[in-house]
């Protein structure tokens, strides 16, 4: 019962948050786009524009309103479940959102199913045996991959294989994947790429996660009870690692969705990321300003599920007490 | 079947130094018998204990001698052998059970866990065995209580669900490593008899390791007892405790003792001649002796959503109502829970009370810590109970007297340098120390600092929080012997929360037994401990243990009038 309140509080509170938060990100973005020189006549007509036909363009596009009536007007439009059109090419922004995010998710998703349960293994594996050759080969290792610049990891990863070796494609640039062979020599540098960085986070969480709690006088309890090492690490270390470790990988799976426009630009991968440094570019704010906002519910969302996850591995917090 | 667990010349050593923990240790516990190991902690008695079960610490090593159960040699088993040993053979009950039970599993699943693992009948057969034990162990919803967490069950319960871990795989010693060390008092007697009768009843062999002697007594056939890693004297019980050869047993069964103890205190019980030349500040704002400095009218705390009339919904203290007098020691005693930490928090501002008034000096006190001002605060100081955590381990002892000097008197320079001097000679510590780091000192050492911390907010009153319950016998004596000097020469008044009697009794002018969130009885010491009015005070005082065999049976058989009087009151 208490548990139950616990989590409809919880979840209405982030629920508002969230709201609040998504709000406050749409003005920062708004005011960011309105801020930076030139605007979306001047990207779209280019070089050849003349001073006319940006003006009448300008017009055209409703720019010359006043600020407030232009984001009064896309507020208006989201929340009523309009995206708009994109000031640029004139599509409409939810069918080029959707197209986008299906590759991202594609991405995020191929690299998360790999990632998240090599990480957890690896981690656990280095926790159970600290100071092994294996443990400090995941430790050292680990520690590289997290210095590693994403764009350098790619980079390198382009050279020898798409280079050198010729095994895959530089470019994942793709509208339609014939075969499964095919999605795999596309998708296997890109996903290698943001891989590396989040498999060696989310290691090195679990490890100390997992170490700390070996140090408890519980699990010299279950020792002195006779439960063999791996019983121990899953049956008694592992339910009490949910919490934090929950939290790394969600953090990593926001990351997956919003942070890999390096990773997209390199491979020239069609998703939302893309999307968004092209929309910049072109000061295309409709697009911008979803994007960023689709960015910050997945955050939102993911931190929920996180600590969500966290109340119900905890008996303690699960079923009241204090 | 019938298997002696034999210690041979054990010896282990640190890895590191090589210096040794345990020297030469050799005793025999025979089937069916306890023996327990006794002495101070740092003396080596859970290293000792640990290796029945071939588990030694990590960061040391056995370097000599032999543990065997029967034919088997104990430390050389390793792997499969080892687990197999382990929880079948010989099974282990730890200190505390609120931190040996994984807080993420159900109890059930744990206690049962023992005798799964180790593949002893069916589910079935080993569900009836676990109810069979927790009927035997008094405990009550056998049914129900294995599928609580931990933390919910009481602290008593959980150590007797330990035990039932302990025997759920039929083992045919147990080692119990102070088993009763964290319970109070007054649980601790049901629990030492339910455990007195398990051994009893399976006719197991038991290591029973504590630092209590009146304790021992009550359960154990022989003691076997410890100083600096070695054995000085081993015998029967009615020969180690009626005739001890060993001057630290002599020590030993000096502490612990209430009766003894507090008819062979040194202290004066009145204050000598007072030393007003000595400080003339502290004489100036010296009230005359026997007033109240510190009155508590009415005070109510508690805790959860608030009502309309501002009630909050759990109720932890009701209507307290005490006088301390200046310059007395004034003891606050009860069980954990009964409210005593929460009362010592509301009087210096931690924890907020809803209703009634706290008055230093007449001046009534805020319940809000933030809307005390900077004075108010000082003139009234907290001591924790835990040194170690309650010294910033990155701190110099300079640096942790330092800032509540410059944040409560405003002073700054070479005043606060001599400031800092001076509290350490109060302390009586020499002056090299504030240079250190709190780890690079002794237990002792540490709750000194942590009294000089609280002296330097030039305090009124000071509380101090279970302030030597973490101290083994002899440091707790030396911090007793400050805290009446301290009295003695700075006029101090000290509120003492605790739950030792001996210590009340040795230190203490007056005493207030709380009791489910209510002062039940108080008034001087003497007379309090000595004939007590209310029915928990008698309770209270048949639950501490007296030195002598058989005063566990006497103290059951009271038990029943006793709860039923409490039931009553």
């Amino acid at each position: 019962m208490k548990g139950q309140a616990l989590f409809a509080t919880l979840i209405l509170k982030r629920a508002g948050a969230g709201i609040f938060t998504l709000w406050f990100v749409s003005i920062l973005v708004f005011a960011a786009s309105a801020i930076l020189p030139g605007d979306v006549a001047e990207a779209v007509l280019g070089q050849s524009a003349t001073p006319e036909t940006i003006a009448a363009l300008r017009e055209k596009l409703g720019l010359t309103r006043p600020l407030w009536e232009q984001y009064g007007d896309w507020l208006f439009g989201f929340v009523s479940g309009d995206l708009g059109q994109s000031l640029a090419s004139g599509a409409d922004v939810t069918q080029l959102i959707m197209d986008r995010l299906s590759n991202t998710l594609l991405l995020g998703g191929l690299t998360a199913a790999i990632a998240v349960p090599f990480a957890l293994l690896i981690g656990l594996v280095a926790a159970t045996f600290p100071g092994s050759a294996g443990d400090r080969a995941v430790t050292i290792g680990s520690l590289v991959l997290v210095s590693v610049p994403e764009y350098l990891m790619a980079t390198i990863l382009v050279m020898i294989f798409a280079i050198k070796l010729g095994w895959f494609p530089a470019v994942s640039y793709t509208t339609e994947f014939t075969s499964f062979g095919h999605l795999f020599s596309v998708m296997v540098l890109p996903i290698l790429a943001l891989s590396a960085s989040i498999t060696a986070q989310m290691a090195r969480m679990t490890r100390a996660t997992v170490l700390n709690i070996l140090g408890s006088t519980f699990i010299e309890m279950a020792l002195l009870k006779g439960v063999s090492r791996w019983r121990i690490i899953f049956t008694h270390a592992l339910p009490n690692a949910i919490g934090p470790i929950a939290n790394v990988v969600a953090l990593n799976l926001a990351y997956l969705l919003s942070g890999v426009v390096i990773v997209e630009t390199i491979f020239a991968y069609p998703g939302l990321a893309k999307l968004l440094v092209d929309a910049v570019a072109s000061r295309d704010f409709p697009v911008v300003q979803s994007c960023a906002l689709i960015f910050c519910a997945s955050y939102t969302v993911l931190m929920l599920v996180a600590d969500v996850l966290a109340i119900l591995a905890n008996p303690r917090l699960r079923r009241g007490g204090h | 079947m019938k298997n002696h667990l034999s210690f041979k010349n054990l010896t282990i050593c640190r890895d590191d130094t090589g210096a040794a923990i345990v020297k030469d240790i050799s005793f025999d516990v025979a089937p069916g018998k306890v023996v327990a190991l006794i002495g101070e902690s740092g003396s080596g008695k859970t290293t000792v204990s640990l290796t029945a079960l071939g588990y030694v610490r990590s960061g040391l090593r056995v370097t000599g001698g032999t543990v065997t159960f029967g034919d088997t040699d104990i430390l050389a088993l390793s792997g499969h052998a080892l687990r197999d040993f382990r929880g079948r053979r010989i099974a282990y009950v730890a200190q505390s059970a609120a931190a040996a039970f994984n807080p993420g599993l159900t109890i059930g699943f744990q206690v049962a866990e023992t005798a799964s693992i180790h593949a002893l009948g069916t589910a079935a057969e080993r569900q009836a065995h676990v109810f069979k034990l927790y009927e035997e162990l008094q405990l009550p919803a056998a049914a129900t209580i294995g599928d609580r967490y931990p933390h919910e069950v009481s602290g008593g319960q959980l150590q007797r669900l330990m035990a039932a871990m302990a025997m759920s795989a039929g083992p045919e010693c147990i080692v119990f490593d102070e088993p009763t060390t964290a319970l109070d008092v007054t649980t601790q007697v049901d629990v030492l008899k339910t455990f007195k009768d398990l051994i009893q009843g399976h006719g197991i062999g038991a290591v029973y390791v504590s630092h209590d002697l009146a304790v021992v007594a009550q359960i154990a056939d022989e003691i076997v007892v410890l100083q600096a890693g070695e054995i000085v004297e081993h015998g029967t019980v009615e020969q180690v405790i009626n005739k001890p050869q060993h001057h630290y047993t002599k020590l030993l069964i000096a502490a612990s003792d209430p009766e003894i103890a507090s008819k062979t205190a040194k202290l004066p019980k009145r204050p000598a001649t007072v030393l007003i030349s000595d400080s003339s500040k502290h004489a100036e704002m010296m009230p005359t002796e026997g007033d109240p400095v510190l009155r508590i009218r009415d005070l109510c705390v508690g805790y959860g959503a608030t009502n309309r009339q501002g009630e909050p919904s759990v109720k932890v203290l009701k209507d307290i109502n005490l006088d301390i007098k200046a310059r007395s020691i004034h003891a606050v005693i009860g069980e954990s829970g009964s409210g005593k930490s929460t009362l010592a928090r509301a009087i210096c501002g931690l924890t907020r009370f809803y209703q009634g008034q706290v008055l230093l000096d007449g001046a009534s006190l805020s319940p809000d810590l933030k809307s005390r001002t900077r004075a108010e605060l000082g003139r009234v100081q907290m001591v924790m109970q835990m040194a170690d955590v309650a010294l910033n381990p990155a701190h110099t002892i300079d640096k942790i007297l330092r800032r509540p000097i410059q944040y409560i008197t405003g002073e700054t320079g070479s005043a606060v340098d001599d400031r800092i001097a001076d509290l350490l000679h109060k302390v009586k510590l020499p002056a090299d120390v504030a240079r250190r780091l709190p780890r690079e000192l002794s237990g002792g050492q540490k709750q000194r600092i942590n009294l000089a911390r609280a002296l330097a907010g030039q305090p009124r009153v000071v509380l101090c929080d279970e302030v030597t319950s973490a101290l083994d016998t002899v440091v707790r004596n030396a911090i007793i012997d400050l805290i009446w000097s301290l009295r003695e020469d700075l006029g101090l008044t000290f509120v003492m929360i605790s739950h030792d009697i001996s210590t009340v009794a040795a230190l203490c002018d007056e005493v207030a037994v709380m009791h489910r969130g209510h002062v039940v009885e108080q008034g001087g010491t003497e007379s309090t401990l000595r004939a007590p009015r209310h029915a928990y005070t008698r309770k209270l005082m048949r639950s501490v243990p007296h030195l002598r065999v058989g005063w566990l049976e006497q103290a059951i058989d009271h038990r029943h009038t006793d709860t039923q009087l409490v039931l009553e009151g």
